[in-house]
């Protein structure tokens, strides 16, 4: 097992509102993520996991520098993401697929097109794209949609082609951001087996963010607990028990 | 109530106009079809350019959004009229002549293209941030970004492009003070100043032609590029 995912004291703050000021009369920052460090090995599928406002969101956007950390180095796969220039830090993002919530397909295109895009942005062969997308359609069993729009599909078709997008130039981590919080308990179900099956057979790292503590247990092998943006513990999950050891773990892993 | 007679007399007069009409058309156009075309250019250009500027955007800076944004509300804040008085030096240096339909066609065109630059500014700013951001995380280059966010708000484009034709035929009624020509001025001239009222209705309803056409080409074509 290597190190796919190294964060070393990371921190990241935003300014909340420019019409807060503290005493001294300057302008109010928020600490999303405390100074953090975290290793995620490869092939793992790793929870982060935490209340509203714990930072878990922050923390994962670092990974792939969606936002740029005030401090510290977000290495992913040997490389330090935040020495590297914008045209190299494009070409590793070829390599970190990423979910979303509200999945963030383009509504103008089709579901073949979302996913084509993104083999053009990682400058796949062109000739080999048409094969590329059918074969990640068929991953997550949606060839008979690929000239839908993402309009005509369901919430869960929508998470599964944003799937196939992610992993369609086949990135090394995938990131998943709340993938699972605008579904139904079915398709959540459903979407973590897919998940899962992404993971087992093409060895994809995954880093998911979500509040469900059931996410967690059925599919994480470990997780972070965040609170107030700072990492608490790294508990393992075993027999779909989350192993944690601090007194506010504990809590937030009973809550449900 | 309008007698035949009465009818029939309307009616030659505006045969006897025919050339005059014909011609009208012809300037409206070129007026029109070259303000238009230069209108969504520049005003497209300045319009990507001010969304990017704007606060969390990826070119985001504060001078330059208040930059293009102050020289957008200073061109906008020009009566049309005054801005083609004001404007007849620049466009004497670059027609040859600041009278004619040509010259009243770049007039229109620059204050087309301001208009037009707020509009595609606001149909860009309708785009979900989140899909910006997925395309981001993918490594994809800034110009890439660009025609996604293009792409996405193509439907609101179109619309914006129909209101931009509307309001430049409606803009040019006034270019007959420089000479431009075009169905608003011969509207003016017979309609208003020579007191046959025909001739200002006649051009009033092929205004409304257009513009109803234009408007439902435009909401036609919006309709079928919207797949949200």
């Amino acid at each position: 097992m290597s190190d796919m995912i190294v964060l070393n004291d990371v921190t990241k703050s935003f300014l909340s509102d420019r019409s807060i000021k503290d005493k001294n009369g300057k302008p109010h920052w928020f600490t999303a993520v405390e100074p953090t460090s975290l290793t995620v090995q490869q092939g793992e599928i790793f929870g982060l996991m935490g209340y509203s406002g714990a930072g878990k969101s922050t923390l994962l956007r670092l990974i792939n520098l969606l936002e740029r950390p005030d401090s510290g180095q977000v290495i992913i796969d040997g490389t330090d993401l935040t020495s590297l220039s914008a045209s190299d830090l494009r070409i590793a993002r070829h390599n970190i697929g990423m979910i979303f919530q509200q999945f963030n397909l383009m509504s103008n295109r089709t579901v073949f097109d979302n996913v084509a895009f993104n083999l053009t942005v990682a400058g796949y062969p062109r000739a080999d794209i048409h094969k590329r997308v059918m074969d990640c359609l068929d991953i997550v069993d949606l060839t008979d949609r690929a000239s839908h729009y993402p309009a005509q599909l369901s919430g869960g078709q929508k998470q599964r082609v944003g799937i196939a997008r992610a992993i369609a130039p086949s990135p090394k981590v995938l990131l998943a951001d709340e993938p699972t919080s605008a579904l139904d308990p079915a398709t959540t179900r459903s979407l973590l087996t897919c998940l899962r099956d992404i993971n087992e057979q093409l060895g994809v790292t995954i880093v998911i963010v979500t509040h469900e503590m059931s996410v967690i247990r059925r599919l994480c092998d470990r997780a972070a607990l965040l609170h107030q943006g700072q990492l608490l513990e790294v508990a393992d999950i075993r027999d779909g028990l989350i192993q944690a050891t601090t007194p506010i773990g504990k809590g937030l892993v009973h809550e449900d | 109530m309008i007698t035949g007679a009465e009818l029939s007399a309307s009616i030659d007069k505006l045969l006897a106009l025919r050339k005059e009409i014909w011609q009208a058309f012809l300037d409206t156009f070129i007026m029109l079809g070259i303000s238009t075309t230069v209108a969504i250019l520049i005003g497209g250009l300045f319009g990507v350019f001010l969304f990017l500027s704007s606060d969390r955007q990826f070119l985001q800076n504060k001078t330059l959004y208040a930059v293009l944004g102050g020289i957008t509300n200073f061109m906008r804040a020009f009566p049309f009229v005054i801005l083609m008085i004001a404007m007849s030096p620049f466009t004497k240096a670059i027609v040859g002549t600041g009278i004619g339909p040509i010259a009243a066609s770049l007039v229109l065109a620059i204050a087309g293209s301001f208009y037009f630059a707020r509009l595609v500014e606001q149909n860009l700013r309708e785009v979900p941030r989140g899909i910006i951001e997925a395309t981001e995380s993918m490594g994809a280059r800034p110009f890439t970004i660009i025609k996604v966010l293009l792409n996405e708000a193509r439907s609101g484009l179109v619309l914006s492009v129909t209101i931009l034709c509307i309001s430049l035929l409606s803009f040019s009624a006034a270019a007959g003070m420089i000479g431009g020509g075009g169905l608003g001025d011969l509207a003016i001239r017979y309609g208003y100043y020579r007191y046959q009222t025909e001739v200002m209705v006649f051009i009033v309803i092929m205004l409304s032609i257009m513009v109803i056409g234009i408007q439902a080409l435009g909401n036609w074509v919006a309709t079928r590029l919207d797949k949200r």
